[in-house]
C-alpha cells in the first residue's frame, strides 16, 4: 500500500470505504517488519494494533469514531502506557512494566489514536545519536553507516520510513529536533510546561518536553492541540488555553532574527550555512525584515544546559536503586555494594557519566560556582531571550552544526558530540518553543534542518512561518 | 539540672519535633495515610516512585501546618518551594525526601512554658513541611531485609527551637506542650510510643558564662515525654563527665536506652552529610492566598492556654484545677460536654481529678480510652451535688458504672439503696435549716404543740425532693427540738 501524506487523506480513505483501519495498521506493520534492521522499534504491539484498528472500523461504521481514528503512533521508550514495557533504553529498568498511561498518551488513545510500538532511544534520553542504548543504535534510514540522532532517534527513524504516522518523543536538549533535522522531518518541541510530564520518565526536569515528529505539519498541529493543556497530575503545566493549533493561521509580514554566530562559526557545514542563508533571502524576498542579531550569551548556553541537566538528572535517577522494581544485581554482599553494583551494570556509560557529573555539580563544596551559577545564567538567558521577543517575533537558526553523522565518529571523544546540540539547547535552556523543519540537502544527499523559535506559548506562529516556508519551496 | 549537679557548667538544649500530621491521604499522593495497615497496601506509583510519576500537593497539609504555625506566633510564608534532600536507603523510594530547606512554610514564634523558675518564652526557628520515609525491618537470624512503603511519603511538620533550653525540665514542659497544642489542634494525634510525634534532641554544654556553643550530640529515639527528660539529664551529665576528665566531646548521633536511660552511640557526625539539596522542579512553588490564610486563621480551635483562662474565669477555678482540665483535649472535651448536660462544674471538676482520674493512673490509658460516658459523669455530679455522698459513690457506684456501660448513675443507686437514705452528716444542716427559718414554730413546739413535728417533715421532705429517709429525718428533728 502507498503512504499516507496526511491523517486527512487517512480519514477520507477511510469515511469513503478506499481503505479500512486494518489495512492502514497492516500497511504499516509491513514497513517496520521491512525496516527492521534500522532497529528503531523496540516492541511492536502488532495483535493489539489490529485488534484496536477492528473497533476502530467499527466505530467509523457507527459514526462514533474520534478525531484521530485512522491515526497509528509511535511512543518512545520513556513515555509510559499502562501494561507495556518501559525501559528507557536501559538496562536498569529490564522487566518492568508500567502501571499507567501518562497524559499525553491518554489524551490520543482517547481520541482513538493507535499504538504500534515502543521506541529506541538512548539511554534516559541522554545522547544525540541513538548509540547510548542497551538495545543498539538505531540507523538512519537515509544511510544505514550514520546515526539518526538522538536522543529520540528511534521516532524519527519510524516517521521518516513510514512505519507510523506519528511518533511522540522528548526533548531534554533538542532530542526531538536533532533528529528530525537528521532524518527529514519535522519535530516540534513545544513551550515548556505547554504538555504534561505525567508518564514522561525523567531525565532532567526543568527541561523535559514531550516532542512531536510527523512529516505532516497540519498533523503535527493537530497532535499538539490535542495533547497540551492542564492537567491535575503536573502542577507545573501552563493553565494557558490551547488555541486550535490545528487551524494554521496566515501569516503577517513580520520581524524574523537570525543569529549571527549561527551561520558564521567555523563549526558549521558549508552547505547548512548556504542553506540557510537562502532560506533567509527567501523570507526578505517575500517581504518580512530578516536581521542579523549578536546573542552574546550563546557561548554560555551549552555549559548551563549540562550543568543543569546532569545536575537534576543525578537526583531524577537515583530512584533505579533495585530495591523497588526492574534491574537488580546478584552481587549483594553489603547495602553499599548492592547500591554499587546494581547501578553499575544497570546503567550505562554515558548515564553513569552524567550522575557523577550532576553529582559533583550540586556537591557542598561546588555548589555555588557550578549549580548557583548555572542558574543565575539560566535566568539571564531567559531574560534575553524574552527580551529578543520584545522586538522579533521570530529567531531563526540551522537546527544543527552538521547534517547525520557515522556511526561511531565520536566513541573515543563523546564531548565532541556535546557540540550537536549547540543550537538546539538554546530554546531548551530558555523554555521557548521550537520546532525543525527540512531545508533541503547536502552534497552527500542529507537532510539538513532549519529551526524557528518563537515568543512562549506562541506554537501557533511556528506553524505558521513553518508552512509558509514549506509551502514557498513546494512552489 | 547541670546548674545543680556542676555549677560551673550550662546545659544548651534545642529541640527537632517530628509531627505526623493527621491528613486523610499522603503529602504529596493520594494513598490513605494510616498507621497499622497490613504491610505495602498504601502504595501508589508516586508512592512507589516509579517513573513518569510526579508529585501532587496536599493541601490539607499545608492547612495543618499553618495551624501549628498560626498556634505558635509564627510568620505565615505565603510563597514557598519545595527541595530534595538526596541520600539513598532502601525505604527512601525516590532517592531524595521533599523537604523545605530554604523556605519553611512557619517562620520563627516561640512557645510557652512554665517550670520551678516560672514561665518562659521558648523561641521557633522554624517549622517546615515534610514527606516521611518508610520503614525497615531487619528479622532476626536472616539476612533478609524487608521493607514497608506505607508510611513513605506521609506528611510530617518538623519543629525547629532555637538553642535556648538549659534544664532537662524545660524540654519535657516544653515538648508536653508541644504535645497539647497539636491535640488541641487536631492536626497529630500526640502519640510517642507509635511515632506520631518524635523528638530529637540536641545537647551541648559549655563552661558557665560562655558564650560559644560546644560540640553537640543529638539523641533520638526516646518513646515518651518523661524519656526526653531522663536522656537530657543522663546526656548532661556524661558530657560534663567527659570535659572534667579532658576528654573532648565527639559530635554524633546517639540511640537512647530505654531500660538504662543513657545512650550509645549510633553515627559519627564529624563528616557532615552532603545532602545536596534544591529545588523540587516538578512542583510549581507553592502561593498561599490571603482568603484562604484568613480561613485558615478565622476556623482555628481556641487554644489550651485561652481554654484555661476561660475555665478560671467563667467557673471560678483555680490555676491548678483549670491547667489539669486543658492538659488533654480529651479532658477538657470530656469536662465540657458533662458541664453541657449538667450544670455543676464545681462537682464534675471533682470527679475528675479525684476518682477518675486515679482509676486512669492505675490503668494507664485516657479519658476516652475510659468507657465512662459524660452524661454517666454529669449524672453522679449532679447526684453528688444533692444528697449523694461523694465518698459512697466513688465507691460504689463509679466501680460499677465502669463495668457496666449502659447502666446510670440514678439507677444503680437506687439499686443499692443509696438514695433516699443519706445519712445524717448531710441531712443535718437541711434539718437545721429549717428550725432556723421558722424560729415562732420551733417555739411553738416547745411550748407543747407536738403537732408541729409534721410540718418540720414537711418542709425537709421539700427542701430535699423527698428523696431522704423518714425515719432518719424524723430522728435528727426530734434531737434538735428536744
Amino acid at each position: 500500500m502507498d503512504t499516507f501524506a496526511s491523517l486527512r487523506e487517512i480519514q477520507e480513505k477511510l469515511q469513503s470505504g478506499a481503505v479500512t483501519c486494518v489495512q492502514v495498521v497492516t500497511s504499516y506493520l509491513d514497513r517496520i517488519e521491512k525496516h527492521t534492521h534500522l532497529n528503531a522499534f523496540l516492541e511492536v504491539y502488532h495483535q493489539e494494533a489490529l485488534q484496536k484498528a477492528q473497533q476502530i472500523d467499527q466505530k467509523i461504521s457507527d459514526g462514533t469514531a474520534g478525531r484521530l481514528a485512522g491515526l497509528v503512533v509511535g511512543l518512545k521508550d520513556m513515555l509510559c502506557y499502562q501494561d507495556h514495557s518501559l525501559q528507557a533504553g536501559s538496562k536498569i529498568l529490564s522487566g518492568f512494566e508500567s502501571q499507567f498511561t501518562g497524559t499525553a498518551v491518554e489524551r490520543l488513545l482517547h481520541q482513538d489514536a493507535i499504538i504500534i510500538g515502543r521506541q529506541n532511544c538512548d539511554e534516559f534520553g541522554m545522547g544525540s545519536s541513538n548509540e547510548n542504548s542497551a538495545f543498539g543504535a538505531t540507523l538512519n534510514g537515509i544511510d544505514t553507516k550514520r546515526v539518526p540522532g538522538g536522543s529520540s532517534g528511534g521516532s524519527a527513524v519510524a516517521v521518516q520510513m513510514d512505519m507510523c504516522h506519528i511518533s511522540l518523543g522528548t526533548d531534554t536538549g533538542g532530542s526531538v529536533r536533532q533528529p528530525a533535522a537528521f532524518t527529514g522531518i519535522i519535530g516540534l518541541k513545544p513551550t515548556y510546561s505547554r504538555i504534561s510530564r505525567h508518564g514522561l520518565v525523567a531525565y532532567a526536569s526543568s527541561f523535559d518536553s514531550i516532542g512531536i515528529f510527523s512529516k505532516s505539519l497540519e498533523d503535527n498541529a493537530l497532535i499538539l492541540e490535542i495533547i497540551a493543556g492542564q492537567d491535575e497530575y503536573d502542577s507545573t503545566v501552563s493553565r494557558s488555553a490551547v488555541p486550535e493549533f490545528s487551524s494554521i493561521k496566515a501569516l503577517k509580514k513580520c520581524k524574523i532574527g537570525y543569529i549571527r554566530e549561527s551561520v558564521e562559526t567555523e563549526g558549521v557545514q558549508p552547505e547548512i550555512r548556504e542553506k540557510t542563508m537562502e532560506q533567509l533571502e527567501l523570507l526578505q524576498q517575500s517581504g518580512h525584515q530578516v536581521t542579523a542579531v549578536d546573542f552574546p550569551l550563546i557561548e554560555y548556553v551549552l555549559p548551563t544546559y549540562y550543568l543543569l541537566t546532569t545536575a537534576e538528572a543525578s537526583s531524577n535517577l537515583a530512584r533505579y536503586d533495585g530495591v523497588k522494581y526492574g534491574y537488580r544485581s546478584q552481587h549483594q554482599e553489603s547495602l553499599d555494594g548492592f547500591y554499587k553494583n546494581t547501578r553499575s551494570e544497570g546503567f550505562g556509560n554515558e548515564v553513569q557519566k552524567r550522575i557523577m557529573l550532576g553529582t559533583f555539580v550540586l556537591s557542598a563544596s561546588y555548589y555555588d560556582a557550578y549549580y548557583t551559577k548555572a542558574q543565575k545564567v539560566r535566568r539571564l538567558i531567559k531574560d534575553k531571550t524574552r527580551e529578543f521577543f520584545d522586538s522579533f517575533d521570530f529567531l531563526v537558526m540551522p537546527t544543527t552544526p552538521t547534517t547525520a553523522f557515522e556511526l561511531n565518529k565520536y566513541a573515543d571523544d563523546p564531548l565532541e558530540m556535546y557540540w550537536s546540540d549547540l543550537f538546539t539547547t538554546p530554546a531548551s535552556v530558555s523554555g521557548n518553543p521550537a520546532i525543525s523543519i527540512p531545508n533541503g540537502f547536502d552534497k552527500n544527499g542529507l537532510p539538513i534542518g532549519f529551526q524557528i523559535i518563537a515568543d512562549d506559548f506562541n506554537e501557533q506562529g511556528l506553524y505558521a512561518l513553518s508552512r509558509e516556508i514549506l509551502k514557498g519551496r513546494e512552489n | 539540672m547541670s546548674a545543680e549537679t556542676n555549677p560551673t557548667y550550662q546545659a544548651v538544649i534545642g529541640l527537632e519535633v517530628h509531627i505526623q500530621l493527621l491528613t486523610s491521604s499522603k503529602l504529596f499522593a493520594s494513598d490513605a495515610n494510616k498507621y497499622g495497615d497490613p504491610p505495602n497496601t498504601n502504595i501508589s506509583v508516586i508512592t512507589l516512585a516509579h517513573p513518569g510519576t510526579l508529585p501532587r500537593v496536599n493541601k490539607q497539609a499545608l492547612e495543618l501546618a499553618i495551624k501549628m504555625g498560626l498556634a505558635c506566633g509564627s510568620e505565615i510564608s505565603q510563597y514557598m518551594i519545595f527541595d530534595r534532600k538526596n541520600y539513598f536507603y532502601p525505604d527512601l523510594p525516590k532517592g531524595y525526601q521533599l523537604t523545605q530547606d530554604r523556605t519553611p512554610i512557619c517562620v520563627g514564634g516561640s512557645i510557652e512554658v512554665v517550670t520551678d523558675q516560672g514561665p518562659r518564652e521558648i523561641k521557633l526557628n522554624r517549622i517546615h513541611l515534610e514527606e516521611d520515609a518508610g520503614k525497615s525491618f531487619h528479622p532476626p537470624h536472616t539476612n533478609e531485609s524487608l521493607v514497608d512503603f506505607n508510611r513513605a511519603g506521609t506528611p510530617l511538620i518538623e519543629l525547629v527551637t532555637e538553642p535556648v533550653l538549659h534544664h532537662p525540665d524545660e524540654a519535657y514542659q516544653l515538648l508536653s506542650e508541644i504535645r497539647k497544642l497539636v491535640t488541641f489542634l487536631g492536626i497529630c494525634d500526640g502519640n510517642m510510643e507509635q511515632g506520631s510525634l518524635r523528638c530529637d534532641c540536641n545537647v551541648s554544654v559549655r563552661r558557665m558564662g560562655e558564650t560559644a556553643l560546644g560540640k553537640k550530640v543529638e539523641i533520638k529515639n526516646m518513646n515518651s515525654v518523661r524519656n526526653v527528660r531522663r536522656a537530657i539529664e543522663k546526656e548532661v551529665k556524661r558530657q560534663i563527665g567527659q570535659l572534667e576528665k579532658g576528654d573532648r566531646i565527639i559530635s554524633e548521633t546517639r540511640s537512647f536506652d530505654e531500660k538504662t536511660g543513657g545512650s550509645t552511640s549510633m553515627r559519627s557526625k564529624e563528616e557532615v552529610t552532603d545532602y545536596r539539596y534544591f529545588p523540587e522542579p516538578d512542583l510549581s512553588p507553592l502561593q498561599i492566598p490571603d482568603d484562604w490564610l484568613q480561613s485558615i486563621k478565622e476556623a482555628m480551635p481556641v487554644l489550651p492556654k485561652q481554654l484555661q483562662l476561660q475555665l478560671e474565669e467563667q467557673f471560678g477555678f483555680v490555676l491548678e484545677d483549670a491547667l489539669f482540665l486543658t492538659d488533654s483535649v480529651e479532658m477538657h472535651n470530656f469536662f465540657d460536654q458533662a458541664v453541657k448536660q449538667f450544670p455543676y462544674p464545681e462537682h464534675i471538676l471533682n470527679w475528675l481529678k479525684g476518682p477518675v482520674q486515679s482509676v486512669l493512673n492505675e490503668r494507664g490509658i485516657t479519658i476516652s480510652q475510659l468507657g465512662l460516658t459524660t452524661s454517666q459523669l454529669g449524672e453522679l455530679a449532679s447526684l453528688t451535688a444533692g444528697e449523694l455522698s461523694f465518698s459512697v459513690a466513688a465507691q460504689k457506684i463509679l466501680p460499677l458504672l465502669l463495668e457496666d456501660p449502659s447502666g446510670t448513675p440514678k439507677a444503680i443507686a437506687d439499686r443499692l439503696g443509696l438514695l433516699g437514705s443519706s445519712n445524717s452528716d448531710q441531712l443535718e444542716p437541711v434539718v437545721l435549716e429549717v428550725l432556723e427559718t421558722f424560729p415562732d414554730k420551733v417555739n411553738a413546739y416547745k411550748k407543747g404543740k407536738k403537732g408541729l413535728l409534721g410540718f418540720f417533715m414537711g418542709q425537709v421532705m421539700k427542701k430535699t425532693n423527698s428523696t431522704v429517709d423518714p425515719k432518719m429525718a424524723n430522728e435528727l428533728l426530734s434531737k434538735h427540738l428536744n
